[in-house]
């Protein structure tokens, strides 16, 4: 089947099984490994992307799904060299150690900050928790995206 | 520690930010996965759903029927090249794909070799395997009992399930403390499977390349150079020359010990490999992950503990089955069938101690490994803090105060284990007064007698923890011979810029940052100017890779010697360029200066470049060392953490309100990673305390065996960690630096089980098997008549 779309602000299309996973197509097939494998019962959150703005967890969704909406990888979060506040917070605060979960994570987190401008730490924990991360213990990507937060409502991009 | 060098320098103290860091929050790392190489096949396996079958026939017509499926590899095939058993760390041996029977659910039947993922796998479904089910043994002590059948028969004359027999220590010794003893306490507790889920699941790359004969290998490995040489020492016969083998360990997402072992799926990748002369990966899915790769702990244990009546501690008394599965496959480098279990006396000073072990076959996948600890580390600390507690309880003293009374003493370092163990240094009470001081421990106490008459339940649990890191020295620990030094190979270039290679292999430890500060600290050269590679075995020095927190303390060593080997040649070149005598030269981090005449001084910028333009005559160029350390004790890493929980009566939830946890590991080289593998631990403590088991049927189907049931606690469930720290250093690492990466989670798991078993003691609650689910709580509650 034909697939069109765009992924961070580029068009591609594709010729794909209809089975194809969209973690597979984003991975495999247009190379942006970024977004990472964890499981596959859409526990982990590793493959999370964002379909037309929303967190979707990619290894749960056919390619074929995406046909003709817009998906945001990890890749599309720096722009013109910028990185985005929730990638500078990450860094900051210490918030990844193996980087595996990172980028669904920072995807979640950039969701998750523009609806929710000024989160509780409850908020943050709450809005993670479809994101496994087996390495830093989440206190400091609580605190990673509290820095994010506070960095958008300065007027960061 | 004060600091020696400044923040532009970013030696040990400073909370560098990582060097890791700008390409993983880009998404540009590189794991196994993210390589695709020109003309590539994938691998796909079919797996056994009987825990202990015979294989009558293996038919692979309808696989080999779809179009792009290449070839269906199984035991008899690896069998022609002697390569479908493997041995395993423990002079064991295990299937790579089986000839005759499986032995666990999930095990390796037969590989599907195709040109694409999904098509492998379809062919994995369309293989049809007839087997005849055996009778299936799960539970250990009943595959030790008469008649029990017998699993490994392709050992001959092997008549039982019994692996083998540990024990140490001073058995007379210890039953004459236990025949004298005023008060003795006895517990059996169970330690249960788990796994450690890191979030990459284990895979590689093969590519063999028949013009050159050369084998490269991407792999999701810990251990690099110990993987190469055991690939050749298995696969010699069939032509794979060591230094025709390449092993590539790239980005790594989460080890925890599960990326130690040799898995069949990377030995059957690699004979695809050889035999088709085309790239073979294979990754393996999260089920697989779970359900095949090594376990972690699974320890049935007994311990008694004898005491005076003033509860002063004098004895322990240990015995233990460790259920090893089909194969004792257990990642375990030290001499000690049961790895470093004998720390088992833990931060006390018992004069009498006696353990033994015995290694049991049962239907389930071989191991063990660590999960974040040290060889079965985590199953002495969970024995002897939940001993302590039971024993202070009894007592009816505070188990904080019984702690205190029976620590080993500051002055007592190095001290002498009953079992045999030198502990370097410790100051046990200085981390537990200070646990109990950050907690407000007197108030709690008083709250919880509050609660408690208003029948609420409040726990509060202590564990006060030595850990023992640092694999290790080669009196205690090899692999294969192979003794257990770590290496440093650093090269300064003319312009002081540096390029170090390291034998181990981080997986999120963030080894590129402090590596780099520790030669930043030696030679005053800045962290910003150092670049730290590890993982490729063409390129780096032989190590023998990164677990057991041994990565600071050989490694991190390794790379100070040879920095100070590095110095004592630029000290040589300074005088040479100063015009003065070697010992008139003071050195400060990043330059030499004559004595009393400080602006006569060269930089270490300045030496290198002299090297290799303007260096003594008769001194061969370049600045460049290299350290292989074989360190002369383990290090031993401490600390007191303390747990507050509230139960739920109607729900049996255990709510862990407040956790501080008080570390000392030594010299610190950067905090804030410190902070974040503790943190990191707490919560791989957390885990099997309250959530994580693997178990089995009687049929030995996997209970636990995908991440719907096998419950990794996420931000919610997870407390906000309180840490602090003492520092005493390791007297003989030469920073005086001690592993940390693994004390949190050989330390948690008891603080949060004596807290539980804290809140219900009134209720005559004496222990509680991990994971303490709501669901084991509640009904203790019922039992006791707390809830309805």
């Amino acid at each position: 089947m034909h697939v069109q779309v765009t992924i961070n602000g580029e068009k591609h299309q594709a010729d794909v099984e209809p089975r194809l996973l969209l973690v597979h197509l984003i991975r495999e097939v247009l190379r942006l490994t970024g977004t990472h494998i964890g499981c596959d019962t859409t526990h982990c959150g590793a493959c999370t992307v964002l379909l037309d703005g929303r967190p979707v967890k990619s290894c749960t969704v056919f390619a074929v799904q995406a046909h003709g909406r817009e998906i945001m990888t990890v890749e599309g979060l720096e722009r013109d060299g910028t990185l985005h506040p929730v990638q500078e917070g990450f860094m900051q605060e210490h918030g990844l150690q193996c980087g595996y979960c990172t980028p669904g994570m920072l995807m979640t987190s950039y969701a998750f900050l523009k609806k929710t401008p000024n989160p509780t730490e409850e908020e943050i924990r709450w809005a993670i928790s479809g994101n496994l991360c087996r390495c830093t213990g989440y206190v400091n990507i609580v605190k990673s995206i509290e820095y994010a937060a506070a960095k958008l409502r300065q007027g960061g991009r | 520690m004060s600091l020696r060098t400044p923040p532009e320098i970013g030696g040990m103290g400073h909370s560098v930010k990582r060097k890791e860091d700008p390409r993983f929050i880009r998404g540009k790392g590189t794991y196994v996965d993210d390589i695709q190489l020109p003309g590539m096949l994938y691998l796909d396996i079919v797996r056994s759903p009987y825990a202990h079958a015979k294989i009558k026939n293996i038919d692979a017509t309808k696989a080999l029927a779809i179009p792009g499926v290449l070839a269906v590899i199984t035991g008899q095939d690896l069998a022609k090249y002697n390569l479908h058993w493997m041995p395993t760390l423990m002079s064991d041996t295990q299937m790579v794909l089986p000839v005759e029977k499986v032995m666990y659910q999930a095990q390796e039947v037969a590989a599907v070799l195709a040109t694409e993922r999904y098509i492998a796998a379809d062919g994995a479904a369309a293989v049809e395997v007839d087997y005849e089910p055996l009778p299936v043994v799960v539970d250990p002590k009943k595959a030790l009992a008469p008649g029990a059948p017998v699993l490994r028969t392709d050992k001959k004359d092997k008549k039982d399930n019994h692996i083998w027999h540990w024990e140490w220590g001073d058995r007379a010794a210890t039953d004459r403390a236990f025949q004298d003893a005023q008060v003795t306490v006895e517990q059996d507790i169970y330690i249960p499977r788990i796994h450690v889920a890191s979030i990459e699941t284990c895979g590689c790359i093969a590519q063999y390349d028949k013009v050159m004969g050369k084998l490269t290998v991407w792999m999701t490995t810990q251990a690099p150079h110990a993987i190469r040489t055991v690939f050749a020492l298995v696969a010699g016969h069939v032509g794979l020359a060591e230094h025709k083998i390449r092993i590539i360990s790239p980005d790594i997402g989460g080890g925890f010990g599960g990326k130690v072992p040799v898995y069949p799926g990377y030995v059957i990748a690699v004979a695809a490999s050889v035999l088709t002369g085309k790239p073979v990966k294979w990754m393996e899915d999260r089920m697989e992950n779970l359900q095949a790769d090594s376990f972690a702990r699974d320890y049935h244990i007994t311990a008694q503990i004898a005491a005076k009546e003033d509860g002063t501690l004098t004895a322990l008394r240990i015995k233990t089955i460790a259920d090893h599965g089909y194969a004792d496959a257990a990642a375990n480098p030290s001499k000690f069938p049961a790895g470093l279990f004998h720390i088992c006396t833990g931060s006390y000073d018992f004069k009498a101690a006696h353990v033994e072990v015995d290694g049991v076959y049962t239907n389930k996948p071989p191991g063990g490994i660590a999960y974040r600890c040290s060889f079965r580390v985590t199953e002495a600390v969970h024995t002897i803090e939940r001993m302590a507690d039971l024993m202070a309880h009894q007592l009816g003293m505070d188990p904080a105060e019984f702690r205190l009374k029976n620590f080993i003493k500051p002055d007592q370092f190095p001290y002498k284990s009953a079992l045999g163990w030198e502990y370097d240094s410790g100051n046990y009470a200085g981390a537990l007064h200070k646990a109990m001081e950050k907690i407000g421990y007197g108030d709690l106490r008083r709250e919880q007698a509050e609660k408690r008459k208003k029948g609420e339940l409040m726990g509060i649990g202590i564990s006060s923890f030595t850990e023992i890191v640092g694999a290790g020295p080669s009196k205690h620990f090899d692999i294969l011979g192979l003794k257990m030094f770590d290496s440093a190979e650093i090269r300064i270039h003319p312009t002081g810029k540096v390029i170090a290679r390291f034998g181990t292999r981080s997986q999120g430890q963030g080894h590129e940052t402090t590596y780099a500060q520790i030669i930043a600290e030696e030679l005053g050269i800045p962290v910003a100017d150092i670049q730290v590679e590890e993982g490729d075995t063409d390129t780096a020095p032989y190590g023998l890779g990164t677990y057991a927190s041994r990565s600071t303390p050989v490694a991190g060593a390794a790379g100070a010697m040879a920095s100070r080997k590095i110095r004592d040649k630029a000290r040589k070149i300074a005088a040479y360029l100063l015009e003065a005598a070697e010992d008139d030269l003071a050195w400060e981090p990043g330059k030499f200066s004559v004595k009393g005449t400080p602006s006569r001084s060269k930089t270490i910028q300045e030496i290198a470049f002299a090297a290799y333009t303007n260096h003594p005559p008769g001194m061969e160029a370049g600045l460049e060392a290299v350290s292989y350390y074989d360190p002369p004790n383990l290090t031993y890493p401490f600390g007191s953490y303390i747990c507050v929980v509230d139960i739920d009566k109607g729900t049996g939830e255990v709510k862990v309100r407040r956790f501080v946890a008080v570390d000392d590991c030594g010299n610190i080289i950067n905090p804030m990673i410190v902070e974040g593998q503790i943190h990191g631990g707490l919560t791989m403590g957390l885990a099997p305390a309250l959530f994580e088991e693997i178990s089995y049927d009687e049929q030995g189907n996997i209970q636990g065996g995908s991440f719907i049931d096998y419950l990794l606690p996420t931000a919610v469930e997870t407390p906000k960690w309180e840490t602090d720290k003492t520092t005493t250093p390791s007297p003989h690492h030469p920073l005086g630096a001690k592993g940390v990466g693994e004390s949190a989670t050989v330390g948690a798991p008891a603080a949060i089980a004596n807290a539980v078993v804290d809140a219900l003691w009134h209720l005559g609650v004496r222990h509680v098997d991990i994971p303490i689910t709501s669901d084991k709580v509640w009904k203790l509650l019922r039992e006791k008549g707390v809830t309805e």
